[in-house]
């Protein structure tokens, strides 16, 4: 599944943000605890996810230092901050009230789906049976 | 890594992947060092999988995004990226000469502040020899300009012979001691020079690329875009000058007698400046003076067709008077620098489109105009008499009229398909030495021809 462009910008932030929560971590591990959690359903261009970084960066909710990895190498890791824990907590608020409405919405609808299924003809403004 | 020798082949190709996303300006180099690590680690994870060190590679760039859509991203998030090339090379320049270049180009920006101030030392007055120093103008900053690309582009000590001898030979030209003073030859020297010796700059700009059609066009690039800057230096510079003094008068001290004598030397200063900013950010924002003669091409148009409409509708003919024909020189100058910053900025590949035919309406339009001024002149000129600046004007009118009549004819066959773009940007280019020889005339040959009237 492709999640839409709009989407995928939206919930980067959050993602990102409650990824560092667990403990601190650099890009490449962050992408693949995303496709863990999604199972491999949210898939991002990997580059795309440093300009995400840089911008929650500059915003004060993540820090940045660099260290030498295991591999020898220089690593850049991030650190949530307390700025950024306010704003994931800030973040969870929002996207449990949409997934909340959602689920609402999607409750109601789902209960004539079910009926149709089971051979009862779904209640329409009507009264009559519904061809869809 | 887990097997750093198995991955050898690698590293040359991880080289240009890196040399490749540095050359995008948003991208700094300590980003590319932080995706270069995610791809290493990609790689390394993909190899494990099984896959061998060149597919792994290619999989990784892949998964790293376009390089074109990243560094795109990398502008969004980091725009000021964008300006900040304005002044700086962004990252730490790789050759010391590059390092070195702004100190050069203000070491010569104060040297030509200097040089200005030279003559006051043998008593010649800014006010009172104003015709010396209108005379011997570019000679305080053209030279040190030539020096400075000499510099950069590091030419061959004979590549600068050709512009030496110009300046040598320009220098004895003004200052020879035959001119009548308040003469008409006087400021036609002083206007004309500047145009010789402009070319002497191209010279050292473009160095081995002068020859070439590609080199003419970016010399001329660089002289709009070296106007565009010097105009905003000065206009900066204006008002810098105007606070300052506005503040200091508060205070009872009348600093304006102290920057009237220094306002040449920043004049002159400003200029090197502004040919170093031109260099420094060329290539990072789109040039400007193309986007003016977009601007202005259809409003040039439509005064003129609105000009010759009236004209006709009114039966009323060009009145003679004493400067009409510079009008008329000054109106061809414009539209042939509207054309060659629009050819200029021209993708040679772009299929001709709406703005080609408008162009044609341009030169056609500025064509009728000046004909209509020259068939009202032609009756009267024979009876007024050769002077310096009749000759001058016709000349400068005749060449401006084959320029802008070939141009048209070109431009047609071009809008047809029947030549291609290369030729209307050699026909420009190619006229550039004719401009250097008039000029050259006009400042050396013309004053002795009058006697130096």
């Amino acid at each position: 599944m492709e999640l839409s462009k709009d989407l995928v910008a939206a919930s980067s932030s959050p993602l990102v943000l409650s990824i560092l929560a667990e403990a601190d971590s650099y890009g490449y591990a962050i992408l693949r605890r995303v496709r863990e959690l999604s199972d491999g359903q949210i898939e991002w261009t990997d580059g795309m996810l440093y300009p995400v970084l840089h911008r929650l960066e500059r915003l004060g909710h993540i820090e940045a230092r660099w260290e030498v990895a295991e591999t020898g190498r220089q690593r850049k890791y991030y650190r949530l901050t307390d700025d950024g824990r306010r704003q994931m907590a800030e973040e969870q608020r929002q996207w449990q009230a949409v997934d909340a409405a959602l689920r609402g919405i999607w409750g109601a609808q789902i209960a004539p789906t079910l009926a149709r299924t089971l051979g009862e003809p779904a209640p329409t403004r009507h009264g009559r049976p519904s061809l869809a | 890594m887990p097997h750093p020798a198995a991955q050898d082949p690698l590293e040359p190709q991880i080289d240009r992947w890196r040399q490749y996303l540095r050359r995008r300006q948003t991208v700094h180099s300590v980003d590319v060092a932080e995706l270069e690590d995610h791809l290493r680690e990609l790689i390394a994870s993909l190899m494990t999988g099984g896959l061998a060190a060149d597919e792994a590679f290619l999989v990784a760039v892949k998964r790293l995004g376009a390089i074109d859509a990243l560094s795109r991203e990398f502008a969004r998030e980091h725009s000021d990226r964008l300006w900040k090339q304005l002044v700086t090379q962004g990252e730490a320049p790789t050759s010391p000469r590059l390092r070195r270049e702004p100190f050069v180009a203000f070491g010569l920006a104060v040297a030509a502040g200097v040089l200005v101030k030279l003559p006051a030392l043998f008593g010649l007055d800014l006010d009172a020899d104003g015709a010396f120093y209108a005379r011997n103008a570019t000679l305080f900053i053209l030279p040190l300009l030539t020096a400075y690309f000499g510099w950069k582009r590091d030419l061959p000590a004979r590549a600068l012979a050709l512009p030496l001898v110009m300046f040598i030979g320009a220098l004895l030209a003004a200052n020879l001691p035959t001119f009548t003073p308040g003469g008409a030859t006087e400021p036609l020297v002083a206007l004309h020079l500047p145009i010789a010796l402009w070319l002497a700059v191209g010279i050292a700009y473009a160095g081995a690329r002068w020859r070439e059609v590609a080199g003419r066009m970016d010399f001329l690039r660089f002289s709009g875009e070296l106007f565009i800057y010097f105009v905003l230096i000065a206009l900066g510079g204006g008002v810098l000058l105007a606070t300052s003094a506005g503040i200091f008068e508060s205070i009872g001290v009348d600093i304006e007698p102290f920057m009237e004598q220094w306002a040449p030397s920043l004049m002159l200063g400003a200029i090197i400046v502004a040919a170093w900013l031109v260099e420094a950010k060329q290539s990072v924002v789109e040039n400007m003076a193309p986007v003016l003669t977009m601007l202005f091409t259809p409003l040039f148009t439509i005064a003129l067709l609105l000009f010759l409409g009236t004209a006709a509708w009114t039966g009323r003919g060009v009145a003679i008077e004493r400067d009409i024909l510079l009008l008329f020189d000054l109106l061809l100058l414009l539209v042939v620098a509207l054309l060659l910053y629009t050819l200029s900025a021209r993708d040679p590949h772009r299929r001709v489109g709406a703005f080609d035919r408008a162009q044609l309406a341009l030169i056609l339009a500025a064509l009728a105009v000046d004909m209509l001024a020259l068939s009202a002149m032609t009756l009267r000129i024979s009876g007024m008499g050769v002077t310096p600046n009749r000759v001058v004007a016709l000349g400068l009118n005749a060449i401006l009229l084959v320029n802008l009549a070939g141009a048209a004819a070109l431009q047609v066959r071009f809008l047809s398909g029947r030549t291609p773009f290369a030729r209307l940007e050699r026909w420009q280019t190619d006229f550039l030495p004719v401009y250097g020889g008039w000029a050259t005339f006009v400042a050396v040959g013309l004053p002795a021809l009058f006697s130096y009237a």
